[in-house]
C-alpha cells in the first residue's frame, strides 16, 4: 500500500528523521496561517508532479489559498488531487538520495545511496549509486552509516547526520514492515541541516494485520475493484473485450497469451489465485456480470475441488443473474466429464484443454 | 534420484488440524509420502488421518524422527510456525502459506540459509515426485513418473503444464514449485543447481513470470553450468506494462523483467521457448 507523502513524512518523523514544518488542506480555506514561506504540494500517489503543476510556492496565507486552490482538482496522469501539503520551503545547498527496497535476488534489503540525488534516480548512471546488500542477520550496525556518508563524500557533520538518518530509515522500514522507503531528495539546507524534501512509504500489504493504524485508509478504487478487493480476487482492466476468470497468477497470464495467440484480446480479468473454491468461482462470475464483457472465459484448474461441485457454483452464478455474453468454459480436474456436461446443458460453451478454450473464446470474440 | 525428497523423507505438517493441513495432509500420504507427524499447539494427543499431532515441532521431531515440513499455518503465524522447524533441526521446509509478510520471509529465509536448510516457498505449491511422494498441496493425478524435472514460479500454471506433459506421456522426476513471492526460499538457480546433479533427471522444463529477474540469471546459470536441455515457458507475454497481475512478483518495471528480456536471455542460453504453455510436451521431444 502507497502512502501519501504527508504520511509518509509523518511515519519518518515518528522515527526521528527531520522533515520540514507542514500540514495538510483538502480546501483553501483551512489555510489559516503559515510557519513561513511554503511549497505546496499536490499529495498524489505518481510522481511527475512538478511538471503537472502540483507543486506551487507560496509566501503568504493568500498564495497559498491561491496555490492551493489551481493544485486541488487538478488531475495529474489520472489520478485527482484530493489533498494538498503545505510545508516550509527549504534552502537548498545539495541534494541527495537515500532508499531501502526489497531486494528480491539477494533475498534481503538493498540500500541505496546517491549525492545526485532529485532528479530521476533511474538517470542517474549506476557508479553514482552506492547499492548496500543488507544481510537480514546482520541487520543494520554503524558501518552501514559509514559506509553511506564515506561514498557521499560528506564532512564529519553532515556525515554524521546522513548515518543517523540510515538507521533511523532502517528502523522505519522493519518495524512499519515497508517494502520501500525513499527520500529523494534528502536536503543538505544552507545551514547544514539534512532535513527529508520528499518521501515514498510503501507499506507490505501482507503485514497490514498487524497494522491496524492504516484500518479505512482510503485508496482510489474504482467500485468493481472495490468489491474484487473486498473477495479477496485480483482485478485488472484491460483494453480488449473478454472477460477472464482463472486460478493463479500464472495461469491467468498464460490464458490471455493464448488468447493472444488466437486473435483474442482480454478486457476484465479476475484471478482468484490458487484456489478452486466454488464460493469464490461463483463471486467472480457475478462480478463478472457487472463489468459486462462481450465474451466470458473461465478457466479453472482444480486442485482440492471436484469440477462438478465448481461447475454447480458456475450454475448457480448464472441463474442468478441470467446473461446474454456467450460463455467458454473449462474446468479441469477430478470429475471433469461431469462437470462439462452440467455446463454444456446449461449452455456454455465447454473446452477440455486451455488452447481450445483460447481459441473459442477468441472466436466468440470476434463475431 | 529425486531433488529434495526422497524415500527417506518423513514428514511433519505444521498446521495439520486445518482445513487444509487435514485434506493435504491424506493427499500426501495417499501419493506414497512419509507423512509421520502433525503439529498444532494444544492439540497433542490428537490424530488426523491417523496420523499423531503434538504441540511442538520439536516434539515431532523426536518421537518419529520427522526431517520435513510441510507449512500449512496462516500467515500471521508463519514466521514463528518456521522458526520453530528451524530450531528442531528440520532440513526441508515447504511453506505453503500465503500473504506472508515479506519482512517475516527475508528473516527466515535468511535463517534456514545459513543453517544449509532447504526451505521452498513461501506460496508455493511446493514439491513432488512421482513414485516417492509429494510435500505440499500439487494435485496427485496430474503426475506421471519420467525423467523430466520442472521447476516453476506459478501453481495453477504448473499444474496446466504437468498436465499437457503428462496427457503427451511424458513423465516427470522431480516438480518443485518454488512459489511467486519476492523472496523465495528457494529459486530457479538453486532448483537447476540439483537438477544440473540429479543422473535421473534427463531434460528440465522451466516456468516463469515477468516480474524480477530470476528468469534472466536462471538463463546465466543456464548457459554456464547446465548441459541438460532446458524448455521454458514465461507467462505474461501479452500482459500489459505496469499492471500488477496478482502475484507479488508479476510487475514489470524499467525495462528488465519483461517477458521480452526474458524470453531474450533463456533463448540466448540455448533454452526453447514455447509461446503458449500447450506447446511444452512437443518442444521437449
Amino acid at each position: 500500500m502507497k502512502l501519501y507523502e504527508y504520511k509518509a513524512k509523518e511515519l519518518l518523523k515518528k522515527h526521528g528523521i527531520p522533515v520540514p514544518d507542514g500540514f495538510v488542506v483538502s480546501s483553501p480555506d483551512g489555510v489559516k496561517q503559515l510557519p513561513g514561506p511554503v511549497m505546496v504540494k499536490a499529495q498524489v500517489l505518481i510522481g511527475g508532479r512538478g511538471k503537472a503543476g502540483g507543486i506551487k510556492p507560496a509566501n503568504t496565507v493568500e498564495e497559498a489559498r491561491k496555490a492551493a486552490s489551481a493544485i486541488l482538482g487538478l488531475n495529474i496522469r489520472g489520478y485527482v488531487t484530493k489533498q494538498v501539503l503545505l510545508e516550509r520551503r527549504l534552502e537548498v545547498a545539495k541534494e541527495l538520495y537515500l532508499g531501502i527496497t526489497i531486494d528480491r535476488s539477494r533475498r534481503g534489503l538493498l540500500l541505496m545511496a546517491s549525492a545526485s540525488g532529485g532528479m530521476d534516480i533511474e538517470s542517474v548512471p549506476e557508479d553514482k549509486i552506492l547499492m548496500l546488500s543488507m544481510d537480514p542477520l546482520i541487520g543494520y550496525q554503524g558501518f552501514v552509516g559509514r559506509r553511506v556518508s564515506g561514498f557521499l563524500k560528506l564532512g564529519k557533520e553532515q556525515g554524521a547526520q546522513v548515518a543517523d538518518i540510515v538507521k533511523r530509515l532502517y528502523a522505519l522500514m522493519i518495524s512499519e514492515d515497508a517494502e520501500l522507503a525513499e527520500i529523494n531528495p534528502l536536503v543538505i539546507t544552507k545551514d547544514g541541516k539534512v532535513v527529508a524534501g520528499d518521501a515514498k512509504v510503501t507499506i507490505d500489504s501482507d503485514a497490514l494485520f498487524r497494522h491496524k493504524e492504516y484500518e479505512g485508509l482510503e485508496e482510489d478504487l474504482t467500485p468493481l475493484e472495490a468489491k474484487a478487493k473486498e473477495l479477496d480476487i485480483a482485478f485488472v482492466q484491460l483494453d480488449g473485450n473478454i472477460g477472464v476468470i482463472a486460478n493463479g497468477a500464472g495461469l491467468t497470464m498464460a490464458t490471455l497469451d493464448s488468447l493472444n495467440m488466437f486473435g483474442g484480446r482480454a478486457g476484465v480479468f479476475l484471478d482468484l489465485g490458487g484456489t478452486d473454491d466454488p464460493e469464490k468461482v461463483k463471486s467472480a462470475m457475478l462480478l463478472m456480470e457487472e463489468a459486462d464483457p462481450k465474451v466470458i472465459l473461465l478457466n479453472i484448474f482444480g486442485g482440492i475441488t471436484k469440477c462438478d461441485t465448481v461447475a454447480k457454483g458456475v450454475l448457480e452464478a448464472i441463474e442468478m443473474r441470467p446473461t446474454s455474453a456467450p460463455i467458454v468454459a473449462r474446468i479441469k480436474g477430478v470429475n471433469e466429464e461431469l462437470g462439462r456436461d452440467m455446463l454444456k446443458e446449461a449452455g456454455m460453451i465447454p473446452a477440455s484443454g486451455l488452447s481450445e478454450a483460447a481459441e473459442k473464446a477468441s472466436k466468440e470474440s470476434l463475431r | 534420484m529425486t531433488v529434495m525428497i526422497d524415500k527417506k523423507t518423513k514428514v511433519v505438517v505444521q498446521g495439520i488440524t486445518g482445513y487444509q493441513g487435514t485434506y493435504h495432509s491424506k493427499a500426501m500420504r495417499d501419493f506414497g509420502t512419509n507423512v509421520v507427524a502433525g503439529v498444532t499447539p494444544g492439540k497433542a494427543g490428537e490424530k488426523v488421518n491417523d496420523i499423531p499431532v503434538f504441540d511442538t515441532v520439536a516434539d515431532a521431531v523426536a518421537e518419529t524422527g520427522a526431517n520435513t515440513s510441510c507449512v500449512f499455518v496462516p500467515a500471521p503465524m508463519t514466521k514463528d510456525a518456521v522458526m520453530e522447524a528451524l530450531d528442531a533441526g528440520i532440513a526441508t521446509i515447504v511453506v505453503v502459506t500465503e500473504h506472508v509478510p515479506v519482512h517475516d520471509a527475508i528473516h527466515f529465509v535468511a535463517v534456514a540459509r545459513s543453517k544449509g536448510v532447504a526451505l521452498v516457498g513461501p506460496n508455493c505449491p511446493g514439491l513432488a515426485a512421482p513414485g516417492v511422494g509429494k510435500v505440499g498441496i500439487l494435485p496427485s493425478k496430474i503426475f506421471m513418473k519420467g525423467t523430466v524435472g520442472v521447476v516453476s514460479r506459478s501453481g495453477t500454471l504448473t499444474y496446466e503444464i504437468v498436465n499437457a506433459m503428462t496427457e503427451h506421456g511424458i513423465g516427470q522426476s522431480t516438480c518443485v514449485g518454488i512459489g511467486g513471492d519476492r523472496v523465495p526460499g528457494t529459486n530457479f538457480v538453486d532448483v537447476l543447481t540439483r537438477f544440473q546433479k540429479d543422473k535421473d533427471t534427463k531434460k528440465i522444463v522451466l516456468v516463469g513470470e515477468i516480474g524480477g529477474t530470476a528468469e534472466e540469471e536462471a538463463a546465466e546459470f543456464v548457459k554456464a553450468h547446465v548441459t541438460k536441455p532446458v524448455v521454458a515457458y514465461i507467462a505474461g507475454r501479452t500482459a500489459p506494462p505496469g499492471k500488477r497481475m496478482g502475484h507479488a512478483g508479476a510487475i514489470i518495471a524499467r525495462g528488465r523483467g519483461t517477458a521480452e528480456s526474458k524470453i531474450k536471455a533463456l533463448e540466448a542460453a540455448g533454452v526453447k521457448v514455447a509461446r503458449i504453455p500447450t506447446d511444452v510436451p512437443e518442444l521437449l521431444r
